[in-house]
């Protein structure tokens, strides 16, 4: 398990940033990206279950533990979803590779 | 138009707002509950009914839905009134102090304070990204059923994968005309059950099902009249219709509560945490709708703030009465 993993975050406006994130945290990536001021709703708190920290990981898709169970259940609910779509809420900070881009997803209007 | 008098008119029916009748309750207070869902619970009945929360004092677990349903019985002595299924609109100051709270179907809440208690906002329908999508809503796009027999002998287009999709298609599939569900994938991860009778439907000829598909654009004149879909190799087709009801589940929305003049702060009601009344005297704001500094988006934070808030209430609510403190164990409840 490498120490931090870089990560970049592009978010809705296409702007994007940096941050190296710790992965000996008991923290998944939405509370991360949450508590670094990026505008994730998390109306679920990390149940899977609102979809809100839905982002597309553009980088370390392949490095990634599989999408769980709950994840695939949700995603199968929203408008759009993509090969690359993940939910932020359940990729924990210890599974995080040593680099990953994610890419915001969209929140409908 | 329906008009409701009361003495709070709390905004939304979460377990926050339940809980503010039970404290407005015990000093007397009489509550009307505004709620853009059909059914009283907010987020823990739309989103989670069967997960365990831990953190409510005195309940080493329970489920959300259970605690709603424990909520509704505990407020039950004070008599609150509802209105489900409408979002509210608009707020003014009556000439004489009291509040008119106005929902989108035209019901008016005439009150001594307004309490606003709606979370991160009303659920709204997610909708899909298909071109002309809201020129047609209301003709021929919803985006709940509240009424099925309004589809009898219709064609009806569903689209979504999830279990309200496949619920619905189950239940409209006897009485429209044509029914067409359109999922983005190539399976169904709903409830098993359900899987199996959209197959048998399909297989039937009860339900054409219409996989990897998206709806891309609609056209009409005036009201829907088709539908056109992409597939994932990108090949479009075009499906005739009366209806379209995309079901891809609810999202949080400040909505019209953003434009009342409240100060905000990133989406929340700025409040003081001695009453948690906001920057309008006789409007307050209690639970995750609302920000204070050290706040906690917790159930029993909300809680906490809707007694606060109901010892300030009371002054808008009996002017003239002076308010002395009691214990339930000293008076017991006094339903009215």
């Amino acid at each position: 398990m490498p120490e931090f993993c870089h990560v970049t975050v592009i978010d809705r406006e296409g702007v994007q940033t940096e941050l190296d994130v710790p992965t000996d945290v008991s923290m998944n990536l939405m509370e991360v990206l949450k508590g670094e001021g990026y505008p994730i709703l998390a109306t679920c708190g990390g149940m899977a279950l609102c979809g809100t920290c839905h982002a597309l990981v553009l980088e370390g898709l392949d490095e990634l533990p599989p999408r769980t169970e709950e994840e695939l259940d949700m995603l199968d609910t929203l408008p759009e979803t993509f090969d690359n779509s993940r939910l932020c809420c359940q990729i924990k900070a210890p599974a995080l590779p040593e680099k990953i881009t994610v890419q915001l997803a969209a929140i409908e209007d | 138009m329906n008009q409701i008098t009361t003495d709070i008119c709390i905004v939304g029916a979460g377990p926050v707002g339940l809980f503010a009748v039970f404290e407005a309750g015990l000093l007397k207070m009489r509550c009307h509950l505004i709620d853009y869902l059909p059914q009283p619970g907010g987020q823990l009945t739309e989103i989670y009914p069967k997960k365990p929360i831990y953190d409510i004092p005195g309940y080493p677990s329970v489920l959300a839905g259970e605690l709603v349903d424990n909520l509704m019985e505990q407020i039950k002595p004070f008599n609150p009134t509802f209105t489900l299924g409408q979002r509210v609109e608009t707020f003014e100051k009556l000439p004489n102090g009291d509040f008119k709270v106005t929902t989108g179907e035209n019901t008016e809440v005439i009150c001594k304070t307004v309490v606003i208690a709606a979370g991160l906002g009303c659920f709204e329908p997610r909708k899909p990204a298909a071109k002309n999508l809201e020129t047609f809503e209301g003709k021929g796009v919803s985006y709940m059923i509240l009424d099925p027999e309004k589809y009898r002998n219709r064609r009806v287009i569903l689209a979504g994968g999830g279990d309200s999709a496949l619920d619905w298609a189950i239940h409209l599939a006897p009485i429209v005309g044509e029914l067409t569900l359109v999922h983005r994938s190539e399976e169904f991860r709903g409830a098993p059950d359900s899987v199996q009778k959209v197959y048998d439907l399909a297989s039937s000829g009860k339900i054409r099902l219409i996989l990897n598909s998206n709806i891309t654009e609609l056209r009409g004149n005036g009201v829907l009249k088709e539908v056109e879909l992409m597939d994932k190799e990108k090949n479009a087709s075009v499906i005739e219709t009366d209806d379209l009801i995309p079901l891809f589940g609810l999202s949080p929305k400040l909505g019209p509560i953003a434009d009342w003049g409240l100060n905000l702060d990133k989406n929340a009601i700025v409040v003081n945490t001695e009453n948690f009344e906001t920057n309008i005297p006789g409007v307050f704001a209690i639970g995750d709708i609302n920000t204070y500094p050290g706040k906690l988006k917790l159930i029993l934070c909300g809680f906490h703030e809707g007694a606060l808030m109901a010892q300030k209430a009371h002054e808008y609510v009996y002017p003239d009465q002076k308010l002395s403190f009691k214990y339930t164990t000293v008076n017991g409840i006094n339903p009215f």
